[in-house]
């Protein structure tokens, strides 16, 4: 579509300017605010310069809960994107069963997100809990309170019931978009199961896996309330995600500038990773 | 990237193009016969349903427990394991819904979400159009910029958020949760309804112009119904992300707009866990979304998709 060139278009999007920043560059500008500066309380506040970005850059404790935010963005990612690509190559095309499973999958898309973390934390508990029960008469010896290694697996195994179908729709909706003839063609060049899948099927998903893979590394790199319902950040600090730390640095101690500065190297890794995105959508739609 | 969205339009076209002219080719039963034949060669065997039905049942299982555990009593809960409730009892929702403390929890959520929901379609409205129809300064950054909204860990701003909203005097208020979470819902609105909108041929906009429509009447009365279904995946998506939230909620609020997700922890009292009123709570928490999933079924890929699928 050709665009015409207008200034006056800014009126319009002026409403949303006002009130993303509003509700966005006022709060960050105070966390930039406290990210320089050193209080001892009773509101005076002192110069610190970069001595918190430089304390939280040699701190242990903020690359542990990077290491394992980034750790568990990566299995999520290996679970969820081939399990939901398989998922969705197996779902009807037409009839009774499309709305039964689109609305059934979706589902815990919906669940508040504290609920999620309720969910499995009764879930996977040994005295109440299906799950936990279950592996327990089993004579397994699970316990995600006290183990770290049973901690984890509850923790991604909730990502993977909460999030999976996220990638599953949006692969089943760039499958639908390929028409018959394709597959007609496929067919009377004799091409096996697996050539549809690598020459016709995965081509036209592309676009949405694209777009599925950032969405789930970014949001399970802000992961906080379901594992901080489940597990609470334990054992120890086994499941403390850079959120859960952020919150507890924050809220907890009210450490407030090294909280701030590792807000703003938190943020700027999001913006860099939103960038990486951007770039590689429109360049992705500029090449179709 | 000049042409980003132009090149979207036409690739949109070119495929509601190629769909129709399929759509045509298979109006012929030989066809129809041969693409039946084929599907069943495929994907769509007689066992089509295993994956999907064993994938569901996964889905279902916690969910299904924790119906099971609202219909319970405490002492059933903890004294006997059952696969369904033995001696089932209202009494769990009986407490929700004679408790103000507890039921206002719900309309405080509602009546947030609702706002939130109305204030992010009618400011991202214009502004859609506007990035849809037009060029002007700095758009590609301002498109840019909110984007990295959408994507900012709600974690950064808890702190802040409670100070200004402090500052003005609205803490513990539906309007500062609402205006609160407009930070990841305009621009998720604004996205999605970009996307619905360049899927409308600029040529309606001319047409109507020399019709002698004026801007206003012509968005209100051509434009908005062409893009209604586009409104209600937006609204939907804004509903949705407000409902979910946490964070942000319960940091902005007391008593007076408490979210019901927030009031779901004081089920931890001195006197042990209610685990049957914990359950019966989270129930009552997934009815709101599973009654608007199915309006949007069809579309909810294309929003978590930002409108671009």
């Amino acid at each position: 579509m050709e665009k015409t060139w207008n200034n006056k278009a800014w009126f319009m999007v002026l409403p949303v300017l006002v009130l993303v920043a509003f509700s966005a560059v006022i709060p960050l500008m105070t966390v930039v605010n406290y990210s320089v500066q050193d209080t001892f309380g009773g509101n005076q506040f002192f110069w610190a310069g970069a001595e918190w970005f430089e304390e939280m850059l040699h701190s242990d404790r903020f690359w542990a809960a990077m290491g394992r935010n980034l750790i568990f963005s990566a299995i999520i990612l290996a679970i969820q994107i081939p399990l939901g690509i398989f998922i969705a190559l197996n779902m009807p095309r037409k009839g009774w069963g499309v709305p039964v499973c689109l609305v059934l999958m979706a589902l815990p898309l919906l669940i508040p997100w504290n609920v999620v973390g309720t969910i499995w934390q009764v879930f996977g508990r040994i005295d109440i809990g299906l799950l936990g029960y279950t592996l327990h008469a089993l004579g397994f010896d699970y316990n995600y309170v006290n183990d770290p290694f049973d901690a984890w697996v509850t923790v991604i195994i909730m990502d993977v019931w909460h999030w999976t179908s996220l990638v599953v729709l949006l692969c089943y909706a760039g499958l639908v978009s390929i028409p018959d003839a394709f597959y007609q063609a496929a067919k009377i060049d004799g091409a096996s199961r697996w050539a549809v899948f690598r020459y016709i099927q995965l081509p036209k998903m592309q676009r949405v896996l694209l777009i599925a893979v950032l969405l789930r590394f970014m949001d399970s790199f802000m992961i906080y309330t379901e594992p901080f319902v489940v597990t609470g950040g334990g054992p120890g600090n086994s499941t403390t995600f850079l959120s859960i730390d952020l919150v507890k640095m924050a809220v907890g101690q009210f450490d407030l500038g090294p909280a701030a500065a590792m807000s703003i190297i938190y943020f700027l890794i999001v913006l860099l990773l939103s960038w990486v995105f951007y770039t590689v959508m429109t360049n992705y739609d500029v090449e179709k | 990237m000049a042409g980003t969205r132009e090149a979207v339009a036409d690739k949109d076209k070119m495929m509601r193009d190629a769909v129709t002219t399929t759509g045509a080719v298979h109006g012929g039963a030989v066809d129809e016969a041969l693409a039946r034949r084929m599907r069943r060669r495929g994907e769509e065997s007689r066992f089509w349903w295993v994956v999907p039905t064993i994938y569901i049942i996964f889905l279902m299982l916690p969910i299904y427990w924790l119906i099971n555990m609202s219909f319970k009593s405490n002492q059933e809960i903890l004294g006997a394991f059952s696969l369904w409730p033995q001696n089932p009892t209202l009494r769990n929702y009986a407490v929700i819904f004679t408790d103000p403390s507890w039921y206002k929890g719900y309309i405080n959520s509602i009546i947030y979400v609702v706002m939130n929901t109305a204030i992010s379609i009618s400011v991202a409205l214009p502004a859609a159009y506007a990035f849809s129809r037009y060029r002007f300064l700095g758009d590609k950054h301002l498109f840019f910029w909110l984007l990295t909204n959408r994507m900012a860990p709600p974690a950064v701003f808890a702190l802040p958020f409670f100070q200004l909203y402090s500052a003005f005097g609205l803490i513990d208020t539906h309007i500062a949760v609402a205006l609160a979470h407009c930070l990841f819902n305009v621009p998720l609105a604004v996205w999605i309804l970009e996307g619905f909108m360049s899927g409308v041929p600029k040529e309606i906009d001319e047409t109507a112009y020399i019709d002698g429509y004026s801007f206003p009447r012509f968005f209100v009365k051509i434009f908005v119904p062409l893009i209604a279904s586009g409104i209600g995946v937006a609204a939907f998506f804004c509903f949705m992300f407000s409902w979910v939230e946490l964070l942000i909620a319960r940091t902005l609020t007391t008593t007076d707009a408490k979210p019901i997700a927030a009031i779901m922890t004081r089920t931890v009292s001195a006197s042990g866990m209610d685990w049957g009123v914990l359950a019966a709570a989270g129930v009552l928490t997934i009815i709101p979304g599973a009654l608007v999933i199915w309006f949007v079924r069809n579309y909810i890929a294309k929003g978590f998709a930002l409108g671009r699928v």
